[in-house]
């Protein structure tokens, strides 16, 4: 197989080296958004939104301008970025305790307006950040600091699939769940992410992706044991596809 | 120009319209509803922005995220959805964001009511939010003196990078008086070299943060917050006093219910009672300098609010020992009457006053 080298600089981030663990795929996704900011050459027109969780210090990470978010409310600031700035990229980087828990109706909102954004969501099925606590996208069985006997549906409820939920919405323009457990699947990431960007180059609204992706720390198991993990018992939950293009509709 | 008839909400939506701001992110709430409405009117003519929000917590970050890129945005809310702003407020804080915004206070707690009220003095003027800090708040008595405070607290919030809070109550909000805009000339700010806007020029990315892991990190960034909140206690102080020069007796109250004591204090002086009132312009910073002025004369000090009693307690620092501090309040909606604030201020000057 002929393929670029997975760790070749790009300029779309910083020199920074991240915090995060070995095995964790917060870095690879922040790579693929930095790669294509950069392969669009719009390293200078562009605003991030760093959200909290693990992910919270990606505004050192990112190498455009960065603000930083209180937890669950980045796409609420990223409207108020993008409708005061309304030529430049706008995204927000997220993970699911951040978008699909406290910061659920943000998200929403956000798509609904068909807020010209894109929103850059990290489902790991856990919080990473503060221990390993369940999120809302936890599977069912699943054993967190905060379901020590595994989610069980009648106590705590059933996942909640962020990206069927939100392409039900008329505002939400591309929505597309793509997974980091393989190189295979960062590359359709990487497409998926630049046709995010694109869309929103041509103010066609809302683009959301939402990105699979490991905790090896918080699941409690080794790094290749987690991308097995999210092939065998993430995918089929969370299913990967395109579940909103109306880029097409548009034209 | 000449003077024009409105109602309070509106002239504070006006006011900063004519202070430069073009973005409005709010929700609707009573007795502030006025306010967003007229915005949602008025922006686009000026080539500006209205957004209603799906909540006070979205509005005010979507506050935070307008003014990241340096631009003059505002929202406004009463009580209830206050509350729930104050992490904005502490997040904009944190990041040393300007921003404008109103609390057309009205009774609490909880859902209250819609009346007028002076109850979230503790919170606009103590922080509010999580973390060490202090908002500079306005508090206007007057329509007209909502014109020009809404340019002050504008220009504040640029010149410290800070949020500020104007503090009406709902009969404020709802009152009509003529009022009269001014062509004020623009002081000279600081340029807002800080701002994200995406187009860095310089090359390195702006960042806007209020998070610092490291202990010393965050150490030096609070105690440059706390400078700069020492020199806005030390510059930003704005009161009215009036007959304090030779009072026995003063009261201390802001907004509408200042005028209702002022009326007050005139019967009393008009029955010999040597009354004062000061006004307290600025909440916080809360105005010092009166209460230095008078103390060593002063018998007693009358705190007067539509609150069970909240600024009566930075009287008191103020006052600090000289005299003793009554207090006169109604809170839930009850605004207390000219001739109960008399009574108030004869009992405590004692004696025959009739
Ligand atoms: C208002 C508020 N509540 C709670 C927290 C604590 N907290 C920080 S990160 C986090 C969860 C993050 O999980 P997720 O979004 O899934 O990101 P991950 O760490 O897994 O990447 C929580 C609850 C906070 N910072 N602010
Ligand atoms: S705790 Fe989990 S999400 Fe956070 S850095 Fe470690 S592996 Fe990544």
């Amino acid at each position: 197989m002929s393929m670029k080298p997975v760790f070749e600089r790009t300029k779309g981030l910083t020199e920074a080296a991240t915090h995060y663990c070995p095995g964790c795929t917060h870095g690879m996704i922040h790579r693929l958004v930095g790669e294509v900011l950069d392969e669009m050459n719009i390293l200078e027109d562009t605003i991030g939104v760093a959200s909290v969780g693990c992910s919270v210090l990606a505004y050192e990470y990112f190498n455009v301008d960065m603000v930083q978010a209180a937890h669950g409310r980045a796409p609420a600031v990223a409207t108020g970025i993008k409708r005061v700035e309304p030529t430049k990229f706008v995204f927000t980087y997220q993970g699911d305790g951040d978008l699909a828990s406290i910061g659920i109706a943000e998200a929403i909102h956000a798509a609904a307006r068909g807020e010209n954004i894109t929103v850059i969501f990290a489902n790991n099925c856990i919080y990473g950040m503060t221990g390993g606590q369940m999120a809302p996208t936890s599977l069912i069985g699943q054993k967190t600091a905060t379901t020590p006997f595994g989610r069980d549906a009648k106590v705590q409820g059933s996942p909640i699939r962020i990206s069927e939920m939100l392409a039900t919405l008329e505002g939400a323009t591309y929505i597309e769940r793509v997974s980091a457990h393989d190189v295979m699947h960062l590359q359709k990431a990487k497409k998926a992410i630049r046709k995010a960007f694109e869309v929103q180059k041509t103010g066609g609204g809302f683009s959301l992706i939402e990105v699979l992706s490991t905790c090896p720390t918080g699941w409690g198991i080794d790094a290749n044991e987690a991308l097995e993990w999210i092939k065998s018992d993430m995918i089929p939950v969370y299913p990967l596809g395109v579940f909103k293009d109306s880029t097409k509709e548009m034209k | 120009m000449s003077k024009i008839l409105m109602k309070g909400n509106e002239v504070i939506a006006e006011a900063a319209v004519k202070a430069g701001c073009k973005y409005f992110f709010g929700y609707p709430i009573t007795p502030q509803s006025e306010l967003v409405a007229y915005m949602a009117r008025r922006l686009p003519e000026v080539g500006g922005l209205f957004l209603q929000a799906e909540s006070e917590v979205a509005a005010v970050n979507m506050v935070y995220g307008a003014a990241a890129t340096g631009k003059r945005v505002m929202t406004s809310s009463s009580s209830p959805g206050f509350s729930l702003k104050q992490e904005g407020i502490s997040f904009l804080v944190g990041s040393e964001l300007p921003a404008f915004l109103v609390n057309v206070m009205r009774g609490g707690p909880g859902l209250g009511n819609i009346m007028p009220a002076q109850s979230d003095y503790f919170q606009i003027t103590k922080g509010g939010g999580h973390g060490d800090y202090f908002c500079p708040v306005y508090a206007p008595a007057s329509l007209q003196e909502i014109v020009d405070l809404t340019q002050v607290a504008f220009d504040t919030a640029d010149k410290y990078r800070t949020p500020v809070i104007m503090a009406a109550d709902g009969m404020l909000g709802q009152m009509m008086e003529p009022v009269e805009f001014f062509e004020t000339e623009a002081p000279e700010l600081p340029e807002k070299t800080w701002a994200a806007t995406g187009e860095r020029g310089d090359g390195g990315p702006k960042v806007v943060n209020s998070l610092h892991l490291d202990a010393g990190s965050l150490y030096q960034h609070n105690k440059h917050l706390n400078e700069k909140m020492e020199t806005m206690r030390e510059n930003e102080q704005r009161f009215e006093s009036q007959f304090t020069e030779d009072a026995d007796f003063v009261v201390v109250a802001y907004g509408t219910v200042s005028r209702i004591a002022m009326s007050a204090v005139k019967e009393a002086r008009a029955k010999g009672v040597k009354v004062g009132m000061i006004r307290p312009i600025t909440l916080w910073p809360f105005p010092q300098k009166p209460f230095e002025e008078t103390r060593e004369r002063a018998k007693a000090y009358i705190a007067v609010e539509m609150s069970a009693g909240q600024m009566i307690e930075d009287v008191r620092l103020a006052v600090n020992g000289h005299a003793p501090v009554e207090f006169y309040g109604k809170n839930g909606g009850i605004v207390p009457t000219s001739d109960e604030i008399l009574e108030k201020i004869l009992a405590v000057a004692g004696g025959d006053h009739k």
